[in-house]
């Protein structure tokens, strides 16, 4: 909601590339979060044959296999609209093969490092084994988020770099390196926790809301709240 | 079978025995248990159990079962054949079944996606049927573009003709790799996991449905001589004839499957104007689409697995008045991520009575919050039924949605009903 425009615009990038797991899910969420205070949203669906608008609030970028994954990657570089959106200051939300691709760097099905669009300083390589299920994670304090839960699925090993910050640290599950999950840089954040996980954590939603909007109201607790519960009392 | 050499006639009758015991000891069907037994004895039984028959292997993300049972009416014609009605897709469920009819010159073989490659290797089969590929059970299935690139691999070191439905670009890549092959236009509803061209990456061009094409490579849907078109519930073969198909199973998926059994029938050499009424015989499969009556009430049971699957069952719902009660479990066999909810779209069900139950109910809850369709949260379907029977007692008839382990439950709650 940056100038003088009212309306919150969210910007689903590549759903044709990166829709693996539900992602769809983070759109709908933030959308509803939103418009249950009175915000009025935009939402734009950027295929990965269009360019990448740069006037966008948040942008979400999904999951993918490693082919898609691949292949996103080098569109999203060579067209350049997120990297000048997060450059103005939009939050940028990536789950999955979305976090890997905004870093610096991450790891092709053979490992050989791959240039990613560079708005979050962290590099990915490929692990000896596959992080598969339920992981729970305490976001650093100052981000006002808590604990959050969601189900990750990928070979991915995450180193962070001077610049950006460990998102959290994990409790129960892989994440980054088994230690910490997820980075954040400015209003730019990535997260293991794959499709909808902001449906999953509500907090992590409205984080991104703040960000864009200030303060904004509470919500009376709904189905996301005691989905949030209920994942979390299963998997500790 | 006696031309088998006496380890494999060996390994095969100890795999009998195994299936047997585990049928009598009530611990399963016994197609997995036997086919394991048997290999442990002779590794290649698989391949020299084949040799000799005209094998079909059947395979895709949706529909396999049904497709194969179809298909297996349809041949009955030729004599005996050796089928995995269980739907024990993988090598193990083939030996045992192959085993069990040795004298069967045919083969149906239901196959799990993973394993096409590893099976068509070892059974050469005749015919190779290819319908769907799409994300299904994610935490522990092969991506799907890797798949479709092993098919088109194993398809390439083949003299197997494929029979495979163009209008799905994945299985259509994969098709193209075979050296003879039948395309077949059985539609395709769920699209959200080909977008992009299976060659080159471009983000293909799909209109009008069901023509698809890469603006970037050039890639296409090959040609069709087979069609199926769901508004006039018809098939049109080769010679452009056109038939009426009147299936007892319901939904634009089951035309797709039958449209493919009447080609595969057909490379048999059995007449569609043959095979149809064979495919009308079948009205349900593994209690899928089975009515059940109780206290009154007609309960359709519909099992489907993932997002292009539950897109079906949605299709083939009843009027807005009757109720729909959504079944959603987690278990390995469903696949323990319930991310897949948020890729349905489930607006359609709104003007209608929604309940939701199982181990993921919350899931389901909050997916139909946020798609504005009211719902209401139940324990079991007897419950829900005399909930509806006290509101109105003229109620007939409730449909089922459930996965896997779901669906297995509520059966099991009607006494295995067939
Ligand atoms: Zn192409």
């Amino acid at each position: 909601m940056t100038d003088t425009s009212s309306t919150l615009r969210i910007v689903w990038i590549y759903p044709d590339l990166l829709s693996t797991y539900g992602d769809q899910g983070n759109v709908l969420i933030l959308r509803r979060r939103a418009e249950l205070r009175g915000i009025r949203t935009e939402t734009l669906h950027v295929h990965s044959s269009d360019p990448v608008p740069v006037e966008g609030d948040v942008y979400l970028v999904g999951g993918g296999e490693d082919r898609p994954q691949i292949l996103a990657a080098e569109r999203l570089r060579a067209d350049g609209g997120l990297k000048r959106a997060a450059d103005r200051g939009a939050a940028v939300f990536a789950v999955c093969a979305g976090y890997q691709i905004i870093g610096e760097s991450y790891g092709d099905d053979a490992d050989n490092p791959l240039p990613g669009v560079g708005i979050l300083d962290v590099r990915s390589s490929r692990g000896a084994t596959r992080a598969v299920g339920e992981i729970v994670a305490d976001v650093v304090p100052e981000l006002g988020v808590g604990r959050i839960t969601g189900f990750e699925n990928h070979q991915g090993r995450t180193a962070i770099g001077p610049s950006a910050r460990p998102l959290s640290t994990t409790v129960k599950g892989i994440g980054n390196d088994d230690a910490t999950e997820g980075a954040y840089q400015g209003q730019v954040l990535g997260t293991y926790l794959h499709g909808p996980a902001l449906p999953r954590n509500p907090a992590l939603a409205d984080l991104l809301l703040r960000w864009r909007v200030g303060e904004i109201a509470p919500l009376q607790p709904s189905w996301g709240e005691k989905l949030h519960e209920e994942r979390l009392a299963a998997a500790l | 079978m006696s031309e088998l050499p006496l380890r494999a006639q060996l390994a095969a009758a100890l795999g009998k025995g195994a299936a047997s015991l585990s049928r009598a000891t009530g611990r399963g069907d016994g197609s997995v248990i036997g086919g394991r037994v048997a290999l442990k004895v002779e590794p290649d039984l698989l391949a020299k159990l084949a040799r000799g028959r005209r094998i079909a292997l059947v395979s895709a993300t949706n529909g396999k079962t049904t497709t194969t049972r179809l298909i297996t009416s349809a041949l009955r014609e030729l004599g005996g054949i050796a089928t995995n009605e269980h739907g024990a897709n993988m090598p193990t469920g083939h030996i045992t079944a192959l085993a069990k009819s040795p004298d069967a010159r045919i083969g149906v073989l239901e196959t799990d996606e993973k394993y096409l490659p590893q099976v068509l290797r070892e059974t050469k089969p005749a015919v190779v049927v290819l319908m769907n590929l799409s994300r299904d059970q994610m935490d522990r299935a092969s991506e799907i573009n890797l798949l479709a690139k092993k098919w088109r691999d194993a398809l390439a070191k083949s003299e197997t003709h494929v029979i495979a439905n163009a209008d799905d670009p994945l299985v259509a890549w994969a098709g193209l790799g075979a050296r003879y092959a039948t395309w077949v236009s059985a539609g395709q509803r769920w699209k959200e996991d080909s977008w992009c061209c299976p060659e080159c990456g471009g983000h293909l061009k799909r209109d009008p449905d069901p023509h698809w094409e890469c603006p970037e490579c050039g890639l296409r849907r090959p040609d069709t001589t087979w069609s199926v078109d769901n508004d006039n519930d018809t098939v049109t073969d080769p010679n452009a004839q056109e038939l009426k198909l009147q299936l007892n199973l319901p939904g634009d998926a089951n035309r797709a499957n039958a449209v493919i059994a009447l080609a595969t029938a057909a490379a048999y050499g059995i007449h569609p104007k043959q095979a149809l009424p064979r495919l009308r015989e079948i009205e349900s499969v593994a209690g899928r689409y089975t009515s059940v009556v109780t206290n009154g009430v007609e309960v359709r049971l519909l099992l489907s697995k993932n997002p292009a699957g539950w897109l079906e069952s949605f299709a083939v719902l009843d009027p807005p008045r009757v109720p729909v009660i959504l079944s959603v479990n987690a278990q390995i066999p469903d696949g323990k991520d319930t991310s897949w909810l948020w890729d349905v779209d489930y607006t359609v069900l709104k003007g209608r009575r929604v309940f939701v139950m199982g181990e993921r109910r919350t899931d389901l809850a909050l997916r139909l919050e946020t798609d504005g369709v009211p719902f209401e949260i139940a324990d079991r379907v007897d419950q829900i039924i005399a909930t509806l029977k006290s509101e109105q007692p003229d109620i007939t008839k409730v449909d089922v949605i459930a996965n896997y382990t779901a669906f297995q439950q509520i059966r099991t709650a009607y006494g295995r009903v067939q």
